[in-house]
């Protein structure tokens, strides 16, 4: 049933180099980082990555001394068109979910919109019901 | 309360005053007649001694420094030949030269019953069996809780520093009570303890600490309490006024400082003028009764504040607070003092936030900023922005209310700040350069 996706979020001070290291890191563990965005505040940021291993990427990166924690996610599918984003902030917000964030990344057939939701559940629940495509974590590759 | 030294302890006010001038005339004569050095100062200050008329005229009478002692190293400061010296403490002294304290038996004498004062204040007595973890030696905090310990008939445990886990067996095996050592070293010892599966409160008779020789804080008390179940009292003194001297009393509510010993002032370091209650600034001491090295308004560079107020277990002894810092440590931004150990005070109280920091001071234009830096608790750790925003926000908003300056708010991972001896360097000015 889970439609939810474990999502690992980093806290990186601004600093050059920080992405790379991690990607370094991760790449070492042989661990594929599906799709990643960075926000920006002043004076530090958090990475926030869907990997194909988050419980590894987590240890890993955790003794290399990075501020790590895990988020629930959601991924649902966007049509490959204009409107596909819209649709789906409207579903969300009729049922009254904030989104907190989300941010796009291109799968192996469509465009995926990675959510992150105060209720997971009511969201998954409101958009199957509004015919949107939840994908699971085992479908992220 | 429960009093070693009832007749003393249970002093008023008045009467403590009456005999602190008594002895301070006594010290004042003594001195000018037979020290030097002392002497000199005095001519210099253009003081005599008939000038001291009344408790409140030692303010006339100049300051002694920790330099004074170095630069008449090792004994040329020293009153009365070596036949009446039975003892000598050497501190290392972090900064060049170390100094050399002197005891007569009396001095010793002196120092066990303030001790013995103390420990009977938070309850302990002959029942007690009591672990001294401080370094014996020519350090005095282990000699001196030593012979305290032992005047009031409890029994000790010579421990000394070091091997933390014999040290905990013999907690256990001895039924060891009480428990002397630094406050570091008491988070040690319970870290050590929990991995040998030893819970101090259930399996060890440990319910009192003494801690003491280096600076901590009230947040560290908690944890310490919380963690081991014990309480923990702070004790202060520094070699110069004999050693480990003075604790809190059972209320934990401020050291005291016994007055037919010791004369307490606290003065703004700047300035050198006497501040009132309450008042934070520069502790200086005079002792009262000291022989082989008298000290008179010995300026430590400890910072505290005093409180005459009658405490309330009914001793009208002068207290002072925890000593939150030194001298040296001050920085002056936009002309507000701002010490580092207040800055870590703040810091403590949020718990999303680890133990390290680091102040920087910059100054832009004619401004100065301070920023600090601390490292994040890595379970409070948000991956929401606007959380960690309103973390710094409150961390900001916390250090405004105690050092009233406002300052910039940068959070870092753990471990990410340059340690050194396992602390972080706390403060980087960059207004010089
Ligand atoms: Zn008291």
């Amino acid at each position: 049933m889970s439609y939810t996706i474990k999502q690992i979020s980093i806290f990186a001070e601004n600093k050059p180099g920080r992405l790379a290291a991690i990607a370094d890191a991760l790449e070492e563990e042989r661990i594929n980082i599906y799709a990643f965005s960075i926000a920006e505040a002043s004076g530090f940021g958090i990475i926030r990555a869907l990997v194909s291993d988050p419980d590894k990427a987590h240890r890993k990166l955790t003794e290399l001394g990075y501020v790590v924690s895990f988020t629930d996610v959601i991924g649902v599918k966007m049509r490959d068109e204009p409107g596909g984003l819209r649709d789906i902030a409207r579903i969300m917000g009729s049922a009254d979910i904030n989104i907190e964030y989300a941010y796009a990344y291109s799968a192996k057939t469509e465009a995926v919109l990675v959510v992150r939701v105060d209720q997971v559940d009511d969201a998954i629940k409101a958009l199957q019901e509004h015919g949107g495509q939840l994908i699971k974590e085992k479908e992220l590759a | 309360m429960t009093c070693w030294d009832p007749r003393t302890e249970d002093m008023s006010k008045a009467e403590l005053q009456a005999i602190q001038y008594k002895h301070l005339k006594t010290l004042v004569y003594k001195l000018y007649s037979f020290s030097r050095f002392y002497h000199d100062r005095m001519k210099e200050a253009n003081v005599h001694p008939d000038d001291i008329r009344s408790l409140e005229d030692i303010v006339k009478l100049p300051f002694m420094y920790k330099k004074d002692l170095r630069d008449n190293y090792p004994d040329k400061m020293f009153m009365g030949g070596q036949e009446e010296l039975v003892r000598y403490h050497v501190s290392s002294g972090t900064t060049g030269k170390p100094t050399v304290v002197g005891y007569t038996q009396n001095d010793l004498n002196n120092w066990a019953t303030s001790v013995a004062r103390a420990l009977t204040s938070i309850g302990l007595g002959r029942k007690d069996i009591i672990q001294i973890s401080y370094g014996y030696g020519l350090f005095t905090g282990g000699l001196g809780l030593h012979y305290g310990a032992e005047r009031i008939g409890a029994t000790v445990v010579p421990a000394s520093v070091g091997n933390t886990e014999r040290q905990i067996e013999l907690i256990q095996d001895l039924k060891v009570t009480a428990i002397c050592c630094t406050p570091s070293y008491m988070l040690h010892l319970a870290e050590t303890s929990e991995r040998m599966g030893v819970d101090i409160s259930r399996d060890t008779m440990l319910r009192t600490a003494v801690l003491g020789a280096e600076p901590w804080s009230e947040g560290m008390r908690e944890r310490i309490q919380e963690f081991t179940g014990v309480n923990a009292y702070d004790i202060y003194g520094t070699s110069e006024l004999s050693g480990p001297l003075f604790t809190e009393c059972i209320e934990q509510n401020g050291i005291h400082i016994w007055g037919d010993m010791a004369y307490v002032e606290v003065l703004d370091p700047e300035t050198g003028e006497q501040l009132g209650p309450g008042e934070r600034g520069e502790l200086v001491v005079t002792m009262l009764q000291k022989e082989a090295l008298p000290m008179i308004r010995y300026r430590i560079g400890d910072l505290t504040s005093y409180d005459d107020s009658t405490c309330a277990c009914g001793r009208s002894h002068t207290r002072i607070s925890r000593i939150t810092g030194r001298v040296d440590d001050m920085l002056i931004i936009r002309g507000i003092n701002v010490f580092p150990s207040q800055v870590e005070h703040a810091l403590l109280a949020v718990p999303e936030l680890g133990e390290h920091f680091q102040i920087e001071v910059n100054r832009k234009g004619s401004l100065d900023t301070m920023l600090v830096r601390v490292e994040m608790n890595p379970t409070a750790f948000s991956d929401k922005i606007d959380d960690l925003m309103s973390l710094k926000r409150r961390v900001s908003r916390v250090l405004h209310s105690m050092l009233n300056i406002s300052a910039e708010i940068e959070l870092v991972g753990p471990g990410t700040l340059a340690r050194s001896e396992g602390k972080a360097q706390r403060v980087i000015d960059r207004r010089s350069i």
